[in-house]
């Protein structure tokens, strides 16, 4: 798989709450390439600290050859890149890792929880342009609060997806966690798509073993190159083995890893 | 990239002639293939790839890596696919390309050092050893030879019986005395030094009250440990009458320029690898124009030139 490293212009700046952010940037030769699940490494700053890229996951992707980040400030990385303007150039390298499967043998569910809800919008929209009908998948969107969801659960009804919202608080959806929504679909879903945080991911990937049901994940997970170099972004396989998130995923088969 | 016309970067390892003095260190560059889409290898000085042992290793549980200002720590613990994999399956790509490969090994005790030494030896696309005696994530090995005279000078030996590719020695900063270090290895046989490995640091999670490493303690590199290494380049350079090839934080030429001042006969960049892949092709171009500023005709004349007189 081909990948670059591609200096691309911000060409839009969304603040969608307090602490989320949306880019959108011109990489088309990233563009061209990607496929949902993958994601860039994004150099925040050009000075030694923070030293490191942090990983995104693709979450737009355009035929202009735009790409879309979405973002939660969490530390001095990912606050350094809310200071981007229009205009601004942002260093990526990608795309990295495996992405996620696009040939599911029937109905799916794609249930993500807080930013894991990034690359699925991206998943969302290729698995409906593959001549499936959205009306008979599903998709369950998790977050803390109403503000946080913000646009996104009417941009997957955009796309023709049912959608159910779960909310910590419930000032909109479902007033509980995004996993308590899984069994009511999983009679009908061939395959789950999860991404969000670990206990989550863990709960999905529960259930969809109960059920028997294909279960995919995309997981997260400190890492230094994105490129299969440093060894640091390892995980638990299920096998007792060592699996790296940037090579062998960032999705897995939920069967594949020791939850 | 193209070096600056009639600037001559070529430098010599033991036996071994460099087009350029910029290698990529090993456990930042995999085994080279991980990186052909980015940099191009072929413009490289050598490639040291990730460290090999005898038998394959799983490595450390994560959490693996940390990043602290201006550097990370790392305690992988040495995962690799061993030696007879790494024959098999890494050399057919690394031998195609027309860039030194130096292999970087290491090991749990004297003999195994010796026969990793022995098996690589004569393989094709193998230009050098590297021998890590300086690792501090595997509780058993590393650690011990690289803070003993003897040991390091046992382990020398033992490769240098063992092979006729050019032996480099890397050396552990972990130490009291880095010049006691350096005069046994020369003694027992090394070609060349590479200094440093990384420091042995810790992080603290205060919320959980946790290491952020699992291993709890790790290597700290980049940036942040350049002066140290850059000192220690100085002092063994000036020891020994072995090549020294520096490494610490490298990530510009500037960087570069200052360990050849130093005496470094070449240098590796490390975890500069990680963030800008494109480091080391910039690095070589940034040498060939300090070659024009200055007037000069070869990186020779660069190397070792430190001034401390008043």
């Amino acid at each position: 798989m081909a990948k670059f490293q591609e200096k691309c212009r911000v060409s839009a700046f969304e603040q969608l709450t307090a602490d989320i952010f949306r880019l959108s940037v011109h990489g088309p030769r990233i563009a061209a390439v990607a496929t949902p699940g993958q994601f860039v490494m994004v150099a925040v700053s050009d000075s030694l600290d923070p030293l490191l890229r942090r990983p995104l996951s693709i979450h737009r992707r355009s035929s202009d050859g735009s790409i879309g980040l979405l973002f939660k400030v969490i530390g001095k990385g990912t606050e350094m890149l809310t200071h981007l303007r229009v205009g601004d150039t942002l260093d990526l390298i990608g795309p990295l890792g495996r992405g996620f499967d696009l040939a599911p043998a029937g109905p799916v569910c794609l249930i993500g929880g807080g930013m894991g809800i990034a690359p699925l919008y991206f998943l969302a929209g290729q698995l409906a342009r593959g001549g499936r009908n959205p009306q008979d998948d599903h998709v369950l969107l998790g977050a803390r609060n109403r503000e946080e969801i913000g646009p996104l659960a009417d941009e997957f009804r955009a796309l023709g997806y049912p959608v159910q919202v779960a909310t910590d608080d419930g000032s909109i959806g479902h007033h509980g966690l995004i996993p308590e929504l899984l069994p009511a679909r999983l009679p009908a879903a061939r395959r789950v798509y999860a991404c969000g945080p670990h206990p989550m991911m863990k709960a999905v990937a529960g259930q969809c073993r109960q059920a028997d049901v294909s279960c995919q994940v995309s997981l997260e997970t400190h890492m230094a190159c994105g490129l299969g170099a440093c060894l640091g972004c390892a995980v638990s396989g299920a096998g007792g083995n060592y699996v790296h998130v940037c090579q062998h995923g960032p999705v897995f088969n939920a069967g594949d890893i020791a939850w | 990239m193209v070096a600056a016309a009639g600037k001559d970067l070529r430098v010599k390892v033991g036996t071994l002639t460099l087009r350029n003095p910029v290698l990529t260190a090993s456990g930042t560059f995999g085994y080279g293939r991980e990186f052909s889409d980015l940099v191009g290898l072929e413009q490289l000085g050598g490639i040291v790839v990730k460290g090999i042992s005898l038998q394959p290793r799983a490595g450390n549980p994560p959490p693996r890596i940390f990043e602290t200002a201006c550097g990370m720590l790392n305690a992988i613990g040495l995962e690799n696919v061993g030696v007879d994999r790494f024959i098999s399956q890494k050399i057919p790509y690394l031998k195609k390309m027309n860039t030194p490969v130096i292999v970087n090994v290491l090991g749990d005790s004297v003999e195994e050092y010796g026969e990793i030494a022995r098996r690589l030896d004569g393989v094709e696309g193998v230009s050098g050893l590297e021998v890590n005696i300086s690792c501090p994530n595997v509780k058993r090995g590393g650690v011990a030879f690289g803070t003993v005279p003897e040991m390091a000078a046992a382990v020398t030996r033992a490769v240098r019986q063992a092979t006729s590719l050019p032996v480099l020695i890397k050396l552990s900063p972990n130490v009291t005395d880095i010049v006691l270090m350096a005069r046994a290895v020369e003694e027992a046989g090394a070609d060349a030094i590479s200094l440093i490995n990384t420091l042995i640091g810790m992080a603290i999670d205060v919320k959980t009250r946790r290491p952020r490493l699992a291993n709890v303690i790790g290597g700290l590199s980049g940036p942040a440990i350049k002066p140290v290494a850059l000192r220690m380049v100085w002092q063994v350079a000036g020891a020994v009458s072995i090549p020294v090839i520096g490494i610490g934080g490298i990530s510009s030429t500037e960087d570069a320029l200052e360990f050849l001042l130093a005496g470094a006969t070449a240098i590796q960049v490390g975890t500069a690898n990680f963030y800008e892949p494109a480091a080391s092709e910039q690095i070589i171009q940034g040498l060939s124009d300090y070659l024009v500023q200055q007037g000069e005709h070869s990186i020779q004349d660069i190397i070792g030139t430190l001034q401390t007189g008043q």
